[in-house]
């Protein structure tokens, strides 16, 4: 896994690339909690992610769970087609808020 | 050459003996990775020596079997528990641990082999129990679950680590068509969305035509044939036709021969 967390004005945006899986997903869990501590909304770029396994998704959805607690808008934008089918067939993709692109997401707030 | 498929289990020449008495004899056979296999066979057919030979349960007498690179014939102690690692197993009778819940069952495998922090080890729980609609019984004991929801108990707990590879023991075996079919289309998903290559032993026809990508016919200690499902629908062997047609064994030609074969011992 590659990542890189850039700051817009209102939110941070997390870039994910590669493999994310057991080994990877304690450092997701840190980069999500860590960007949500600054009291800013996070938008996780899933646009280049190869493979996604159930560990990963667990970050995720402890992050949405923390960013709904503080009241931080959270989402996922441009999910590749392999980590979507993983939260398809965990029916999280009903569950996150999914974007296509930024604005969309600036939208919210 | 053909580049596109890649193999997760090389098996060749295995020969496995039980003392004097040969189970399996030369298997050689190839899965490919991301690949539904099912094994299947008479009772007898050595479908289960076979498994264990996989598992790394039962050394072969001889040959070898490469899984994700890795010779586990002859793999120390270390490789091969870094192998099991990257396997989930689901058995035929769910081997649950009978003194723990089955949300904690579930999450033995994740607290043995990894350091992922609690909330993460929770979650991950419940994401796989839903999969397998065991959500609403997490806090329930084995001996309180049916046979189908001990199945999924044992088929949550076998992906919790999301493997690479995931063997079944006989996945429908006891359950009714309803829950048989739900764990089909489970296990169909699982192959599609969590890539993982997946080796089913059965002998439920129904369940081995739903599933399938390819099929192993075990039978007389050898592998009669393996192919896709529609080759193995056009198989002119007869005991791959006896087999699809549930034919029962051949009746008594020699009773003369039958008989010496019932009173070897016996005294006259």
């Amino acid at each position: 896994m590659k990542s890189n967390i850039r700051s817009e004005n209102d939110f941070d945006v997390l870039e994910l690339s590669g493999e994310i899986d057991l080994h990877y997903s304690p450092e997701l869990r840190e980069l999500i909690l860590g960007s949500l501590k600054g009291g800013k909304a996070l938008l996780i770029d899933m646009s280049d992610v190869g493979y996604i396994d159930s560990s990963a998704i667990a970050s995720l959805v402890e992050g949405f769970q923390t960013a709904k607690s503080t009241n931080l808008e959270y989402g996922l934008l441009s999910i590749s087609h392999p980590a979507l089918q993983v939260l398809t067939l965990t029916r999280l993709d009903q569950v996150f808020s999914l974007y296509d692109n930024v604005e969309q997401f600036q939208s919210q707030f | 050459m053909d580049t596109a498929t890649t193999n997760a289990i090389e098996i060749r020449d295995l020969v496995v003996d039980f003392g004097s008495r040969r189970i399996l004899e030369n298997i050689s056979f190839d899965i490919h990775q991301g690949e539904i296999m099912v094994i299947m066979g008479g009772s007898g057919a050595g479908k289960s020596t076979l498994l264990r030979c996989l598992l790394g349960l039962k050394a072969p007498t001889s040959g070898h079997i490469h899984m994700l690179g890795t010779d586990i014939c002859h793999a120390t102690k270390t490789d091969l528990y870094k192998m099991r690692e990257k396997m989930g197993v689901a058995f035929q009778g769910g081997a649950l641990f009978t003194s723990m819940s089955v949300a904690e069952n579930i999450q033995l495998p994740l607290r043995e082999h990894t350091n992922l922090d609690e909330n993460t080890i929770q979650i991950m729980t419940r994401i796989k129990l839903d999969m397998v609609n065991m959500l609403p019984h997490e806090n329930l004991m084995p001996s309180e679950l049916s046979g189908g929801m001990t199945k999924r108990a044992a088929l949550a707990r076998a992906i919790i680590m999301d493997p690479k590879l995931l063997f079944f023991d006989e996945p429908s075996a006891g359950l009714d068509p309803i829950t048989s079919a739900e764990l089909d289309e489970l296990i169909i998903k699982l192959k599609k969305s969590m890539k993982m290559t997946i080796v089913v032993v059965t002998h439920e026809l129904e369940s081995v035509f739903a599933i399938a990508d390819r099929i192993a016919i075990l039978g007389d200690r050898e592998l009669i044939q393996i192919g896709t499902p529609h080759e193995i629908k056009a198989s002119c062997d007869k005991r791959v036709i006896d087999l699809l047609n549930r034919t029962p064994r051949e009746s008594i030609v020699d009773s003369d021969a039958h008989l010496k074969r019932l009173t070897r011992n016996a005294q006259s």
